[in-house]
């Protein structure tokens, strides 16, 4: 016989207002399991706890039922409460009479209280076979894989490389920096970024737990947290690397094993084609942001790439594609207000004479001193702001006309300009798609890869052990990716700060001599957890990629498929009582 | 094989010669138009109040004729494409009007017609290589610039037949003829509509700007699917002194098609253009004679 106490929880009214819970107690007491049962007004509060752990050790209780809400909400609560008294945390069980019984049946008490004994009765009958169970222990391997190297790759592998950890930074370019590189100046005070990035560059380059493989590309990913083995390909020009000196030119696999992934593969800027009212990519003097930057980066004045004549009438046009979902994306891209407020100020100062525009639908200048210094462009550079839209951009006698509206003065605008810019959306790199499938993460519509939750796990995927940074999840300028890389080597660090990983043991396990190597509970292993032993013939489980679901033990026609503490035996216990 | 086809209120009356080159083109081509035995206006403009059912009513009964004559039919005025093409994508989508609808017409509509524009049938059905392959008379070296307008393909979400922005259909069918197809800015730009009835100078001004555009980028024509916009660009030629430009003649891609298909004269339906094409013609020895 065991000696079960049953815990029945009023959770206020939440229980007690539909289930008569002093009934339950009665008809719990008479079980020949339990030794004692008892009622109390708040279960999980501390007196409450309390209670349960003093009832254990007053009648040497062996299992513990807490007949309360969803073990969702606190099986694990009451698992860490039977521990400290001494009781393995695995005979403990909650009976779940408040979500599966008084807030669906508050219409019917009586069945309600007969539905919450039953309930009840059956995890007694569950937790008299559990087994005392211990956590599993994984090993872990202190390497990082950092993919991407722009300015957000760099600095989570610097941040981890800094804590003592190896880290491996692969880049798919010849070079690192990433689109930062490619930048003229950055907002707010003119730093030219290819300077703040030779600095991350060199200590990157020179960092002893940094290995840098630059023209590289994740090829496959196998393992789970803390155990990942990745294949890297290097492309065959890689012998021009300065990093490896490679003396073949097949290309280059390589195969790592790591406990954490940061993806930061950055983003591409959204193609111009898809702009036709903007004349696509037809009309030379219509450029992007991002090539606007290249022509900030040459020489003194700003030349119109038709003939090569000082650009006089620059319009600036923003939302281009983005806030769009008819022809466009729907999203903000967020960065294009403060950048267009820089190139236009950087304009005016090669160009003093020239006169630019720039088109709006609102400033989104959110930051610390963004909007002072999108006032800076209006007040101290007499940068001309035109709340409105451009409707169509087109060529006709040598300049290159813009059509917008001014919605404050309520008006049609026609520009003659020399060179507009677009501030078109940054838009998730290519090959985003196909490398969330590879790691099996997920992204959006576009190709942004998607965060655990939108407020809470922001630098975390649904994957343990692959983390995020920078503009890969979503449009950020050069602060946010920064801080996005840290919080995400923080995470990295987290992890590692343990030797070894623990985890849940209630996973699959296979009665060898029961098992005929049929190999069906492969087949329907959704996590990839089982595979037939070469050797000794019989279905194995790797217990850190189960989940315990249970899909084997209703494929296994030899019943020699089990998951911990849901035997069959404890189940068909359970549908005996309630029969 | 003949197909269902609804002319409207204009092409029967003030763009005749939009109908009559239609027609002709499309028995040329073995698309032959069976005109609906009966039929009345489409109501003219698609109503956006969603409440109103009663408004849908004439386009509902033309589409009950439409489903009577085989399941499809094809217009070639635009307005009218553009308005029975919306009923035809609102009633799907709305059972219950669709419903009130039929009980009160007591001619029930099942819902189900598929309506094209001629230009559609050309480019999915005919082909335009097919088109090239028929033409006897090449309009060589003739540069016509297109004009598409609002309602032939706008909201371009409903009505599915082009990029609003970056329109080629009208260019395809044009350059098939043999035609140096001229883009310019205003392709797809307001004609001003209904303006012209209560505030004529408005479609005047914009005559003017799509004209002078035209005109600049190279056109010697300016070609379109819409007697709307037809009108709006050709009648004010005749009586607005001043203007900085030469006459522009407005066609409809039918009548080209009709030239260039060398079908005779009395198809080519350009008697009531207030600028007159004929000349454009000359030089490829086809005169309405």
């Amino acid at each position: 016989m065991s000696r079960i106490g049953v815990f029945v929880c009023h959770c206020g009214h939440n229980i007690a207002g539909t289930v008569d819970v002093k009934a339950v107690v009665e008809q719990l007491q008479r079980n020949g399991d339990v030794v004692f049962a008892i009622d109390y007004k708040y279960m999980c509060s501390d007196p409450g706890q309390q209670l349960i752990r003093e009832s254990i050790a007053k009648y040497q209780l062996d299992g513990v039922v807490v007949a309360a809400c969803s073990p969702a909400m606190h099986e694990s609560t009451f698992r860490r409460t039977v521990e400290i008294a001494g009781l393995n945390g695995y005979r403990c069980e909650s009976a779940n009479i408040r979500e599966q019984v008084s807030w669906v049946h508050q219409q019917d008490k009586v069945a309600a209280t007969q539905k919450a004994v039953e309930i009840a009765e059956s995890i007694v009958e569950k937790v008299k076979r559990n087994e005392a169970l211990e956590p599993l222990v994984l090993p872990l391997t202190h390497r990082t894989l950092v993919i991407g190297g722009g300015i957000a790759g760099m600095q989570a592998a610097l941040d981890i490389a800094e804590a003592g950890y190896p880290v491996i930074l692969i880049e798919r370019q010849d070079h690192l920096g990433g689109r930062m590189a490619e930048l003229s100046g950055s907002y707010l005070n003119f730093q030219a970024a290819p300077d703040l990035l030779e600095r991350k560059t060199q200590q990157v380059l020179t960092h002893p737990n940094i290995q840098t493989l630059l023209n590289a590309e994740v090829t496959s990913l196998s393992g789970y947290v803390g155990n990942f083995r990745v294949q890297v390909k290097q492309k065959a020009d890689a012998a021009e690397s300065p990093v490896m000196p490679l003396d073949e030119l097949q290309p280059l696999s390589f195969t790592f094993d790591v406990g954490a992934i940061v993806v930061a593969t950055g983003w591409q800027p959204y193609d111009r084609a898809r702009l036709p009212e903007y004349g696509g990519v037809e009309i030379p003097d219509v450029v992007d942001g991002l090539t606007f930057e290249k022509m900030l980066r040459q020489g003194d004045g700003i030349r119109r790439p038709s003939d090569g004549k000082l650009a006089r009438e620059v319009v600036f046009v923003q939302c281009a594609g983005s806030r769009d979902p008819e022809h466009g994306v729907s999203y903000c891209s967020k960065v294009c207000c403060m950048y267009v407020a820089k190139q236009a100020m950087l304009y005016k100062e090669r160009v003093p004479d020239g006169q630019a525009y720039v088109f709006y639908i609102d400033i989104r200048s959110a930051g610390k001193n963004y909007d002072e210094y999108v006032q800076r462009a209006m007040i101290d550079y007499g940068v001309l702001y035109l709340r409105g839209k451009v409707s169509r951009i087109f060529r006709e006698g040598g300049q290159t006309v813009v059509w917008g509206s001014d919605t404050l003065t309520g008006r049609a605008v026609e520009i003659a300009a020399d060179l507009v810019v677009l501030a078109t959306p940054m838009f998730p790199s290519s090959g985003s798609i196909e490398l969330g499938q590879l790691l099996h993460i997920s992204t959006d519509g576009y190709g942004f890869f998607n965060e655990a939750h939108p407020k809470l796990r922001p630098v975390e995927t649904l994957t343990a052990g692959i983390y995020l940074a920078g503009v890969a999840q979503g449009p950020k300028d050069i602060p946010e990716s920064v801080s996005q890389a840290s919080g995400a080597a923080a995470k990295v660090l987290q992890l590692f700060s343990k030797n070894e990983m623990t985890a849940s043991p209630l996973v699959a396990s296979v009665i060898e001599e029961l098992c005929a190597a049929c190999g069906a509970c492969v087949k329907v292993c959704p996590y990839g957890a089982r595979q037939i032993h070469p050797i000794w013939n019989y279905a194995t489980v790797n217990a850190a990629l189960c989940q315990g679901c249970g899909a084997c033990v209703v494929a296994c026609p030899n019943k020699a498929s089990q998951v911990r503490n849901w035997r069959v035996e404890q189940v068909l216990g359970m549908v005996d009582k309630l029969l | 094989m003949a197909i269902p086809y609804f002319p409207g209120c204009t092409l029967s009356t003030k763009a005749n010669g939009y109908d009559r080159s239609g027609r002709a083109v499309a028995q040329a081509l073995g698309l032959e138009f069976q005109e609906l035995d009966e039929w009345q206006c489409c109501g003219a403009t698609f109503p956006l109040a969603t409440d109103n059912a009663m408004a849908l009513i004439a386009p509902t009964r033309l589409l009950r004729q439409a489903q009577e004559a085989g399941g499809q039919v094809t217009t070639l005025c635009a307005v009218c494409f553009h308005v029975l093409r919306r009923t035809q994508n609102f009633l799907q989508g709305h059972p219950d009007a669709l419903e009130r609808i039929n009980w009160f017409t007591e001619e029930p509509y099942l819902g189900n017609v598929r309506v094209t524009h001629f230009l559609e049938l050309l480019r999915d059905q005919l082909t335009w290589e097919n088109l090239r392959a028929k033409v006897a008379q090449p309009l060589k070296g003739l540069r016509v610039a297109p004009y598409y307008g609002c309602l032939l393909l706008r909201p371009q979400s409903e009505i599915c037949l082009d990029d609003p922005d970056d329109p080629h259909i009208l260019h395809d069918c044009l350059a098939a003829l043999g035609c140096e197809v001229i883009t310019f800015p205003y392709q797809s730009e307001c004609c001003g509509s209904y303006l012209a009835v209560n505030k004529p100078e408005v479609p005047q001004q914009l005559a003017q700007d799509i004209l002078a555009s035209a005109q600049r980028h190279g056109a010697q024509a300016i070609v379109t699917a819409c007697p709307l916009c037809q009108y709006n660009l050709d009648y004010p030629q005749q009586s607005v002194s001043g203007w900085a430009l030469k006459p522009l003649p407005v066609l409809y891609f039918t009548q080209l098609m009709a030239v260039a298909l060398g079908l005779p004269g009395e198809v080519w339906g350009m008697e009531e253009h207030i600028v007159d094409p004929l000349p454009l013609f000359a030089p490829y020895g086809a005169t309405v004679a």
